[in-house]
């Protein structure tokens, strides 16, 4: 029996007094393309920064891999990794944010080759090699020297999930990888994610475009006020959602 | 609304007239005085109580030369250890340990807190306090020996600099968008290397034209280690004129080199901070 790439218990997170994570468990199959809705601060990126330790959670536990991320159990108690400890366990995910966040004084070359020369200390050469590779999966083969400031938005995009993909990551975490682009360069990176789903990776993606939910996703999950309402196959949630909060959100956004 | 085959009547053809150029009075009569002032100026300085002949003499001399050579040199090394430990301590200042925090907070408050030309002084009379310095069982030595005007004026200027740049360094650090720490962790890059490969480098086109300023500032703030007997080029040129009395010629040829250093820093600085821009939309089109 297979087990979950990752395995969500009953997380919960504060920022002050706000709660942004009420209880979450949820688990992510390996292969599977799950797609995160849900209205603006109901805590999607919240969850998505927890998988990858750029935030710590209050309570709960997340394991990734069978491994339990941030801490450790010993002798009864749980004991704070350290950040090298940290960093390891980050390999795992690649992240692709809203903002892109490329390396602006780098090239699109570089900004994919920085990670896997720097942290896993792998062969330059080798890794140059597998970065023009990446570059031409996602459409870009030409623009290998350019600069993030001679890209344009969905170009800059597209290199950023290239860099995400060059650490080789069992898991990728998108945070509304679209919603900063012009609905004409929207396309071109949605197709990247498609293709990339077609190649087996498992994703969590956060978006508000329902179409790419219906289409690639195989699970849907809304969320509300930091808790998960609904969760199911992307045809029943989008198509027929069992709660009221759920068709309210689907009838405001379409 | 009317549909409108043809343009609205009234408004004349302009195309084969020109704009006619103004003459400007009172921008004319303003230089005219300012030549008039500078004239003045020099002529009084011409006919003034100065030898030029020593000062064209003196400014090629060998002990000017050699004083120059070592106000830059001084005044790089001192840069360099301000840049070394503002860079540290601004990255101590930002870091979520509290011992490093006050430790770095300390530094900046000693060093900006007191005159420079004070920490000169301390440094190099340092042998009044510890007679012999060194490695207990290791390696000693006579404090007197070590603390060398060279020693001294490096350690007062680059120290008392540091606590500047630190918090030039800081503001630049400050300027690198959140999400660049951010992507740089989610690649998992460490603290330190994040600092130093991601975010140093895009501080560094902030931070230069400050720096470039603090620069300048060292050249002549190295002049203050002429009380600690460090042979820089005001030093020597006093030491000239306590033997032949020309003072003002010589103030004046330190000044000359004074000048002419600061103005070769200026295009200098342009190629740095090109080399920092670069990925960044060009500033200077
Ligand atoms: N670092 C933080 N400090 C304080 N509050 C925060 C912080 N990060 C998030 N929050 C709050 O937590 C809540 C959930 O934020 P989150 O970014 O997860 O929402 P979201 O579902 O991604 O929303 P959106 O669709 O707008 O991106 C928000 O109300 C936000 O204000
Ligand atoms: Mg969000």
């Amino acid at each position: 029996m297979t087990k979950p790439l990752v395995a969500i218990r009953s997380v919960s997170k504060a920022f002050g007094e706000f709660q942004a994570l009420r209880n979450v468990s949820l688990d992510v199959w390996p292969g599977e393309v799950l797609c995160l809705i849900g209205a603006s601060g109901s805590g999607k990126t919240t969850l998505l920064r927890c998988i990858n330790q750029l935030t710590v959670i209050d309570s709960g536990g997340i394991w990734l891999d069978g491994e339990m991320l941030g801490v450790r159990e010993e002798g009864g108690k749980l004991r704070r990794l350290t950040d090298r400890q940290i960093a390891r366990q980050r390999l795992k995910t690649g992240m692709v944010f809203q903002r892109f966040n490329l390396f602006p004084h780098k090239t699109a070359l570089e900004n994919i080759t920085e990670g896997p020369v720097q942290v896993q200390g792998r062969n330059p050469g080798e890794v140059r090699a597998e970065a023009i590779e990446l570059l031409r999966r996602v459409g870009l083969a030409t623009k290998a020297d350019s600069y993030p400031s001679q890209l344009s938005g969905g170009q800059q995009q597209r290199v950023a999930i290239a860099r995400a993909l060059a650490m080789k990551p069992m898991l990728m975490l998108f945070d509304e990888p679209t919603s900063a682009l012009d609905p004409e360069l929207v396309g071109e990176v949605l197709a990247v994610m498609k293709e990339l789903a077609q190649s087996g990776m498992t994703m969590m993606v956060v978006t508000h475009e329902l179409g790419f939910a219906r289409e690639v996703a195989d699970r849907v999950v809304y969320m509300d006020h930091g808790a998960i309402v609904e969760s199911g196959r992307a045809a029943d949630v989008l198509g027929a959602p069992r709660e009221a909060r759920t068709r309210a959100f689907l009838a405001a956004v379409i | 609304m009317r549909a409108a085959p043809t343009l609205a009547e009234g408004f004349p053809d302009l195309s084969q007239m020109q704009i006619a150029r103004e003459i400007h009075w009172r921008r004319w009569l303003a230089a005219a005085a300012i030549v008039v002032v500078l004239a003045a100026i020099a002529r009084a300085f011409a006919n003034g109580q100065i030898e030029w002949s020593y000062v064209s003499r003196f400014l090629t001399a060998k002990v000017i030369l050699q004083g120059i050579v070592n106000t830059m040199v001084m005044a790089v090394l001192a840069m360099a250890l301000g840049i070394v430990l503002g860079a540290v301590a601004a990255i101590m200042r930002l870091s979520p340990n509290p011992v490093l925090k006050s430790v770095a907070a300390g530094y900046t408050w000693l060093f900006r807190g007191t005159p420079l030309i004070l920490q000169l002084l301390l440094w190099f009379n340092l042998a009044l306090v510890f007679p012999t310095i060194g490695i207990p069982g290791l390696w000693t030595a006579r404090a007197v020996d070590v603390m060398t005007p060279f020693l001294a004026a490096l350690l007062g200027l680059g120290i008392n600099q540091g606590a500047y740049t630190s918090e030039v360094m800081r503001a630049g650090m400050l300027s690198v968008d959140a999400g660049q720490y951010e992507a740089a962790q989610a690649i998992g890059l460490g603290r330190l290397r994040a600092l130093r490969r991601i975010i140093l480098p895009q501080a560094m086109r902030v931070v230069i034209p400050p720096l470039g300023n603090e620069f300048i500032g060292m050249v002549k703030a190295t002049s203050l280690a002429s009380v600690i007997q460090y042979p820089e080029v005001l030093h020597n040129a006093e030491n000239i004129y306590y033997a032949n009395s020309r003072v003002i010629e010589l103030l004046i040829v330190a000044g000359c080199w004074y000048l002419l250093v600061v103005s070769i820093l200026t295009p200098l600085q342009m190629l740095l901070e090109r080399h920092f821009a670069r990925g960044t939309a060009r500033i200077n089109r």
